[in-house]
């Protein structure tokens, strides 16, 4: 099946903290086209995110297609707080990279 | 008289954390705004500042932003609202933001007016009291409800505002506010409810304005944005000669770091986003109706963050560029561990290492395991109850990278490049140990409300 990456259909690929506790992830699309395409794929689902990230989806606290905005947003709770001991991203913004490369089937 | 429209002004989405950029602000200015609006603070830099009581943002862009926002609404005589000083709301960030006004206005010799300011914190004790009584304090996202343990280990905690003192404020006659930590949304959205406005569109408004030029596009920070509310609608425009506020880019903005795209909670309710509808007014201004405000049944809840130290602390730095080094660098890092606990077996102390090239920014997420890098930075993190044990196990934890002993290595003359051969002191760690919120009788009962003249 040819297969597109994120990367290539999306406007936005972002992530940021949601508070003290959890950092957000927005996919954002320019087109509706595009969004459609990948909401109905079934590439990116909280199963597609947990097995990204090595994570249990427990973790994933909200998986949300947002309309108005043409985006798909989830959040994961972090296991420590932000800033805490041992802390490699304070505002949880470099944590999306992954999300680039998954594959789109059209 | 209540007016039939409303404008607000609002410069920076974290006022002074970078410099409010000036042309965009002037053009707002000189189109007479009704209020002059920003929030200055954020949970986003972390637990230090809370927790050692200072600021993340520079004090000269914090002066330059609040000298704009002065000149501009004093010269047009209208309010100026500010809220969460000086990045966390604490007590003395407020009075420092007062004294910036102060000394502001007699650098321009302003004429007389009033400055109203209000405190956020929390006394330890008034919630030990509450929870000795029964009184759960909730937790919030899935944190469990707060022990007396974690209390104890808060240093500083600060209750998140929401409409009341600000309100409380303006029923004074306050011409400028300064607030301590309050929600973002409420700074707007509290003078559009004093002005008769119904709180679907304040709140709405708030929300939308709390950034600035975030909710505009193409991407560029601290520029000035207007929000212009009737009782039917909320219209934002970017001032900036190249941004616009578009559908795409204010729906956008509404999902920024949160959570839910669709529900914001204040103290005194939740504003519910569902059926917003974005139309695109003119070629600057995105017009949005639908949002709805949903008081809280019952007593008002109020956020609570609160946040602890944990010890001193030092950081190293060490580089690798020996591949068969890297391979093994797991080995190296088990190696330095052993050196430390072998020095401090029995004592207080923390180490962490995020190794640069591998996984030190995304840690257990990086999905990313075989590491491709050719060369590798080590940040070496040392924390303790003293500063002395913290610097030493910093500095083992750095040096015996140096030292490390792989069987096969070429270079046996040292296994890491330092940029500094020394750790350097940094902020105590601290924790954010509350994320919680209490219930109370009176909105207002955990925070005063001042005013003093300012001005010749």
């Amino acid at each position: 099946m040819k297969t597109v990456k994120l990367v290539d259909l999306a406007k936005t690929i972002r992530s940021k903290n949601a508070g003290t506790d959890r950092i957000t992830f927005d996919i954002i699309f320019r087109e509706k086209e595009n969004y459609d395409l990948v909401r109905k794929s079934g590439a990116l689902t909280k199963g597609a995110i947990a097995k990204l990230f090595d994570i249990p989806e427990s973790r994933i606290v909200d998986f949300v297609e947002f309309g108005p905005a043409f985006a798909i947003k989830f959040t994961i709770n972090r296991l420590v707080p932000s800033g805490s001991f041992g802390e490699g991203d304070i505002f949880g913004c470099q944590q999306y990279p992954p999300l680039l490369d998954i594959e789109i089937p059209v | 008289m209540q007016k039939e429209t409303l404008r607000i002004h609002c410069s920076n989405g974290h006022l002074g954390f970078a410099p409010t950029k000036e042309e965009s602000f002037w053009i707002g200015a000189r189109t007479k705004p009704d209020y002059y609006c920003c929030d200055s603070g954020s949970d986003d830099i972390g637990p230090v500042p809370l927790g050692a009581d200072k600021c993340a943002s520079h004090r000269e862009w914090q002066k330059h932003d609040l000298e704009l926002m002065l000149l501009a609404s004093r010269q047009q005589g209208v309010p100026m609202v500010i809220g969460s000083s000086g990045d966390t709301g604490s007590n003395s960030r407020v009075d420092m933001y007062v004294d910036f006004i102060r000394e502001i206005a007699r650098k321009h010799k302003m004429k007389k007016f009033k400055l109203a300011y209000f405190y956020s914190e929390v006394d330890k004790e008034y919630l030990r009291k509450k929870m000795e009584a029964g009184e759960a304090i909730e937790g919030l996202d899935s944190r469990s409800n707060l022990t007396l343990e974690e209390l104890d280990k808060t240093d500083r905690i600060v209750a998140v505002a929401g409409v009341h003192p600000f309100i409380k404020a303006l029923e004074m006659g306050a011409d400028v506010i300064i607030g301590g930590r309050s929600s973002d949304a409420c700074v707007f959205a509290a003078p559009a409810i004093y002005e008769g406005f119904p709180e679907d569109i304040a709140y709405y408004c708030g929300k939308v304005l709390e950034c600035a030029s975030f909710c505009a596009e193409p991407y560029g920070a601290k520029e000035t944005v207007i929000g212009t509310i009737t009782k039917n609608d909320v219209k934002v425009t970017a001032m900036h000669p190249e941004q616009r506020c578009t559908v795409a880019s204010v729906a956008g903005h509404a999902m920024y770091e949160r959570s839910n795209p669709y529900y914001e909670h204040v103290a005194g309710g939740m504003l519910d986003m569902k059926d917003c509808v974005y139309e695109q007014y003119d070629e600057k201004t995105c017009r949005i109706t639908g949002a709805k405000f949903v008081p809280v049944e019952g007593k008002i809840k109020v956020k609570l963050e609160g946040s602890g130290k944990v010890g001193e602390r030092y950081l190293g730095m060490a580089g690798v560029r020996d591949p068969y080094t890297i391979k093994h660098i797991d080995e190296v890092i088990k190696w330095a561990k052993d050196q430390v606990e072998e020095r401090f077996a029995g004592k207080e102390y923390q180490l962490s290492y995020r190794i640069f090239g591998k996984n030190g920014v995304m840690g257990d997420l990086e999905p990313v395991k075989e590491s491709k890098s050719h060369e590798l930075m080590i940040i070496v993190e040392g924390v303790a109850p003293t500063k002395e044990v913290a610097e030493e196990v910093a500095m083992i934890g750095m040096r015996q990278i140096f030292y490390a002993r792989l069987p096969e290595v070429k270079g046996t003359a040292g296994t890491a490049a330092f940029v500094l051969d020394e750790v350097v002191e940094v902020s105590p760690a601290y924790q954010w140990t509350m994320n919680h919120i209490v219930t109370v009788d009176d909105p207002m009962e955990l925070f005063k409300v001042y005013t003093t003249e300012i001005g010749e």
